[in-house]
């Protein structure tokens, strides 16, 4: 276990509510272990606030085992900070060195208003969801689970497209503030199973027109959500909901 | 004596019998019909999106941004169903044994029947949600095996299956959202339970963003909301989970079962620090390969590496010579942490045991070499292709492990420790999952039914959907029939006012102490009493101290605790301090449950009883019983008992040798 | 879903911009080679016989027409989703990724798209306006197209513009080639580096064939 202790300048963006301008505040992190969290460290800083009667910084976070897809800092121009396929809570104090300067900001869009300080608004991804993001069954209404056997590997691509964990990193990163890929996702894993033919044209045009209505912007296939994405969503994603688009278009 | 409602009749048939015979609500009478949802996990999720189905107009209401947060998205293994697919003997009857043997007989045999003959129709629904389940080459269903079974029952999508299933249930709520059956209340956290005329008639919820104190009313309340390990401060839960919901409702009548039952799990990533928030779990199925050790020197600093194989402590394989590092779950926890206590505890902060896959590698690399026809292959040769053995079986977990601790667990051993998982214990409910409280419900983890003292893995995903697909929508009715006169509920009424402004005094408290600690600073102090006294071992003297101790705690918290910030604003702080100060009351309950059980059962070791070898010893002639504490105020409960009968089976001393 | 309802969705726009970039980049091919045939160094008669066949056939004049819609179209459009997608972050970023998650051309098309529209007005006023305003009065081109050229690129600044203009066509291609594909929804493993490898070569190959005319006549490499 490397276990070092490093200082860090941090600059952290503070908004006391919706309405406030914001502006970036600097602190000092000092004695950090290397083996802390970057939101360990955030409580530290915290909790030093705290004592001194400032006021703490808000941000979102909760399982902090990168599943929930609550914690969502943009740290030194990197949604979810440097290292790949990692959310915030995963990332270690070990990717930053000592002295250097971190600078933190909320996910960045139209469409995801920040709240206070580091928190941001994310239900417009709920109101995507509720446009089609569902198979229409009641419960009680299933046959047998093995009554329906599905080929492997499209459940294998489904699931790849299931694991979105809903974090945003994909709209933070894209420069457009594009929610493609997080659509996508959810699109793609009812494309490719049998359960969701049935609604697979209406699904596809209102979630679409529901993300073009929160304000996301267009799809540039930068390709800085799949670099960003905690869970690592695949571009042909968005393809494919190019695709699906398109054949709802010309056959409905 | 209380009233567990259980149907008479063939233990077999109860559950038919009862969804044949209960009280129904016709359609139009639904739809003027208001249910209150308090946390959107399996089962919040799953309970909202079917009641709303049925015509119900249900509210949810969680803390965090959205209802696909809630923490069952965490679970990793899998979900149990008596689907009997690999033709392996299982069924309902044996899905019901191994969950009542597994919790040490102290679960209600009709509530487990139940769950066991529903297990099935969750996969069915989850399959036709589009859950993408892990499947086999022919395209049908995959099964593993997991602890404390025979039969291969489990349904998995990778090490995400909670997560999976979650959504699913996310997405059937969504789609009622659409279609405005469900009325969501996100950021919100319900701060009191509104019992008027004894019946539960709605909440107190405070919007976490703005401040603002809100009256819901329903004709009925369903607390959906998780489980209480944080009351440890460290445990595998996320930061958010918390007592609160579950403890105003203890403390508006509903009695709390069986507080002290609590899961600790043997493999988590141990603390690294004073700085550490949470621990993270380590799939228990690492334990196959990996050998659990300690240096036989205690406070050795030296590197694992180094230390020779003479003087390594396999003390699993020592004391339980039979079952080695497969021992159960609650064995292997007692026994890192005895030797951790001794001194013999191993990294920075000399509480974790190291888990060891050196000698595994080893093994697969001379399989390998003979498979492949690498004769005389040098010890290289054999280490790389064992590494690319375990590499596939466990590569995932040993990346996870990479990231958090910096260590690579092929070169040097894991270092782990048991944390606090899941608690048994929770609101006590009858057979319709009704609390003490009429119209107050209490579903999945919050409720205390169905594992007894001890949780199988892969069955607290089984138990939360099955009460919200399954169990609810029928019970609920029996309930509801009666309340369809009961108009619209107003909350100008009298016990709403009052609750409101209860709820408004006790924040204006935490903002205007002003006094000289953090929230969490009490927080981990009362984890670390909880821990040292109240967790994997306990015993009177510590018991006692820790009722004193939480006592003291808890005074100083409402004296000195300081609150930044004030009421009307997104305040995560005062938050926190409202959990907080449900903890401190909820961990002296726990103290006093572990002080009257008078044995050893499960996850509840009390190390005055104990076999001579150390086993734990249950005292069924005294304790076959859910201990069901009804809150007297001021800090004084009064023990109630359910007597546990057994029809069907017949309770045994587990043995494990 | 109405046609005005998908075409004006974000991905309707997109498949716009890529239908049309598509016909441009087809369009490039036909522009490349028949310019490519100066270097017959036949002093220009194979490359005013095409000029001359591609500005009468009917057909020709039609495809001309429906080109100037798509490159109309494809600017419009371009300009717009540019302002569009800039409008979605009000607030930016203090500190950006760079290019540690995109590459730096495909997030400047509008950029280098701006700078392709001022190199085309240029392009256009010196080779187009003229033979056009000359065909529609007199019936006949009455200018011998590849002297133009010729003349044109005597000119040292002129020379220079031409080849900043190659040069962000070239990113603009690298980029808007492969995308096109994705736009349309082609995006497989099995098809992903074909597609990849051909954009590159294509773009690489249509601006240095347009990159050497100027530099050929300049340097006088082609009498």
């Amino acid at each position: 276990m490397e276990h070092k202790e490093i200082n860090l300048n941090l600059k952290v963006w503070r908004q006391k509510n919706a309405q406030d301008s914001g502006h970036f505040e600097t602190y000092k992190a000092e004695n950090i272990s290397t083996e802390m969290s970057f939101l360990e460290m955030f409580d530290v800083l915290n909790e030093k606030l705290i004592n001194e009667g400032q006021d703490p910084i808000a941000f979102d976070h909760d399982c902090r085992e990168g599943i929930c897809g609550m914690c969502s800092m943009h740290i030194n121009g990197r949604a979810h900070g440097p290292w790949e396929g990692t959310t915030t809570c995963q990332l270690h104090m070990r990717a930053f060195t000592d002295g250097q300067t971190v600078t933190v900001e909320p996910w960045r869009a139209k469409a995801f208003p920040v709240l206070k300080d580091l928190v941001v608004d994310r239900s417009a991804f709920d109101r995507i969801q509720q446009a089609g993001g569902y198979v229409s069954v009641n419960t009680g209404n299933a046959q047998d689970g093995n009554a329906l056997p599905i080929d492997k590997a499209m459940a294998d691509a489904s699931f790849d497209a299931a694991m979105c964990i809903g974090c945003g990193a994909c709209v933070a990163a894209c420069k457009n503030s594009s929610a493609m890929l997080f659509t996508s996702a959810k699109v793609s894993q009812y494309a490719l199973l049998p359960q969701g033919q049935a609604e697979r044209k209406t699904r596809v045009l209102n979630m679409v027109a529901q993300m073009d209505k929160e304000g996301f912007g267009a799809c540039t296939n930068t390709g800085a959500c799949e670099a960003e994405c905690p869970k690592q969503i695949s571009l042909s994603n968005i393809a494919r909901l190019n695709r699906e688009y398109l054949n709802a278009q010309m056959s409905l | 004596m209380i009233n567990n409602r259980v149907p008479s009749g063939e233990l077999a048939q109860k559950w038919s019998t009862y969804k044949s015979t209960c009280k129904l609500v016709n359609p139009a009478n639904k739809r003027s019909i208001d249910i209150i949802v308090v946390g959107t996990g399996l089962a919040g999720a799953s309970a909202a999106a079917t009641l709303a189905e049925l015509g119900y107009s249900v509210k949810t209401f969680c803390f965090q941004d959205s209802g696909r947060r809630a923490h069952s998205i965490a679970a990793q293994g899998g979900i149990n169903a008596a689907k009997n697919y690999q033709n392996d003997g299982d069924s309902v009857y044996r899905l019901f044994y191994d969950t009542i043997k597994g919790g040490d007989y102290r679960a209600r045999e009709a509530n487990v029947h139940r769950l066991a003959e529903v297990s099935g129709n969750i996969i069915d629904q989850c399959v036709a949600q589009g859950v993408p389940f892990a499947r086999e080459y022919g395209g049908l269903l995959s099964n593993r095996s997991f602890g404390g079974t025979q039969v291969q029952r489990t349904f998995y999508a990778a090490g995400q299956t909670g997560q999976q299933l979650l959504l699913g249930a996310y997405s059937a709520q969504m789609r009622q959202v659409a279609l405005g059956k469900i009325i969501e209340h996100n950021r919100h956290e319900m701060l009191d339970v509104v019992v008027i005329d004894g019946k539960a008639r709605g909440i107190i919820a405070r919007n976490l963003v703005t401040g603002q104190i809100e009256r819901h009313g329903a004709h009925a309340v369903l607390l959906c909301t998780g489980g209480y390990g944080n009351v440890f401060f460290l445990s595998t839960n996320a930061m958010g989970s918390n007592v609160t919901a579950a403890w105003k409702a203890h403390k508006k009548g509903a009695f709390f079962g069986n507080p002290c039952f609590t899961q600790i799990h043997p493999t988590c990533i141990p603390v690294s620090g004073d700085h550490q928030s949470k621990l993270t779990l380590m799939s228990e199925s690492l334990r196959n390969d990996g050998r659990i050790w300690v240096p036989k020197k205690q406070g050795d600093n030296r590197k694992a590496v180094d230390i020779p194989e003479e003087e390594r402590d396999y003390y699993l394989e020592r004391r339980y010579p039979a079952f080695g590092n497969l021992v159960p779950r609650d064995v292997a926890s007692r026994a890192a942490k005895e030797r951790c206590d001794a001194g013999y505890g191993v990294g920075n902060s000399k509480m974790a045991v190291y888990l060891d896959f050196a000698a595994a590698i080893i093994r697969y690399g001379k399989t390998e070499c003979t498979k492949t026809g690498i004769a005389n292959a040098d010890q290289a040769t054999i280490i790389k292709l064992g590494k690319e053995v375990v590499k596939e079986k466990y590569g995932n977990l040993f990346d996870m492990y990479e990231k958090i601790t910096g260590e690579n667990p092929y070169e040097m051993p894991m270092r782990i420790y048991p944390a606090v998982h899941y608690t048994m214990g929770g609101l006590w409910v009858d057979y319709e999952l009704m609390t003490t409280v009429p119209g107050l419900y209490a579903l999945g983890e919050a409720n205390f039914s169905d594992h007894g003292a001890n949780r199988l893995g892969a069955s607290a995903l089984m138990q939360g959907l099955a009460d919200g697909y399954f169990v609810i929508p029928y019970t609920i009715g029996n309930y509801l029939a009666d309340e369809i006169r009961t108009p619209k509920i107003d909350t100008n009424q009298r016990e709403f006012v009052e609750a409101e402004k209860a709820v408004t005094d006790r924040i204006n408290h935490f903002i205007n102490v002003k006094g000289k600690h953090s929230v969490d600073y009490f927080h981990k102090q009362l984890g670390k009493i909880m821990w040292d006294k109240c967790g994997m071992a306990r015993n009177e003297k510590g018991l006692k101290e820790a009722i004193q101790e939480i006592r003291a705690l808890r005074d100083e918290f409402w004296r000195d605790v300081k609150v930044p910030g004030g009421a009307n604003e997104l305040n995560p702080e005062l938050d926190k301090a409202g959990r907080v100060a449900d903890f401190l009351e909820l961990g002296e309950l726990m103290c006093i449950d572990a002080l009257n059980r008078n044995e050893s059962c499960g996850g509840h070791f009390r190390e005055e009883f104990q076999t001579e070898d150390g086993e734990a010893m249950r005292m069924d002639e005294n304790y076959m019983y859910v201990a069901a504490w009804e809150n007297k105020g001021n800090n004084e409960w009064n023990l109630n008992k359910e007597d546990l009968i057994y029809d069907v089976i017949h309770p045994s001393q587990r043995n494990y040798k | 879903m109405t046609w005005k309802e998908y075409f004006t969705s974000s991905i309707g726009k997109k498949f716009v911009m890529a239908l049309t970039g598509i016909s441009l980049i087809l369009f490039l091919i036909v522009h490349s080679t028949v310019n490519g045939m100066i270097f017959f160094n036949d002093n220009g008669e194979t490359f005013n016989f095409y000029a001359h066949f591609l500005s009468h056939n009917w057909l020709m004049r039609l495809a001309e027409l429906g080109l100037f819609v798509g490159l109309i179209l494809h600017i419009i459009q371009g300009l717009m989703l540019w302002a569009q997608n800039n409008a979605k972050r009000p607030v930016k970023y203090a500190v950006n990724p760079g290019n540690a998650t995109s590459a730096w051309y495909s997030r400047s098309m509008g950029l280098l798209g701006s700078l392709l529209l001022i190199f085309l007005v240029v392009h256009l006023s010196h080779f187009w306006w003229g033979t056009k305003v000359s065909l529609y009065a007199s019936g006949h081109e009455g200018h011998n197209l590849y002297e133009e050229m010729k003349n044109a690129f005597q000119i040292p600044w002129v020379v220079v513009v031409y080849l900043l203009g190659v040069i962000a066509l070239c990113w603009h291609l690298i980029h808007g080639f492969s995308s096109a594909f994705q736009t349309l929804g082609i995006n497989s493993p099995k098809y992903n580096p074909i597609i990849k490898t051909l954009g590159i070569a294509y773009s690489l190959i249509v601006c240095l064939a347009f990159a050497m005319m100027p530099l050929a006549f300049y340097f006088g490499w082609i009498s």
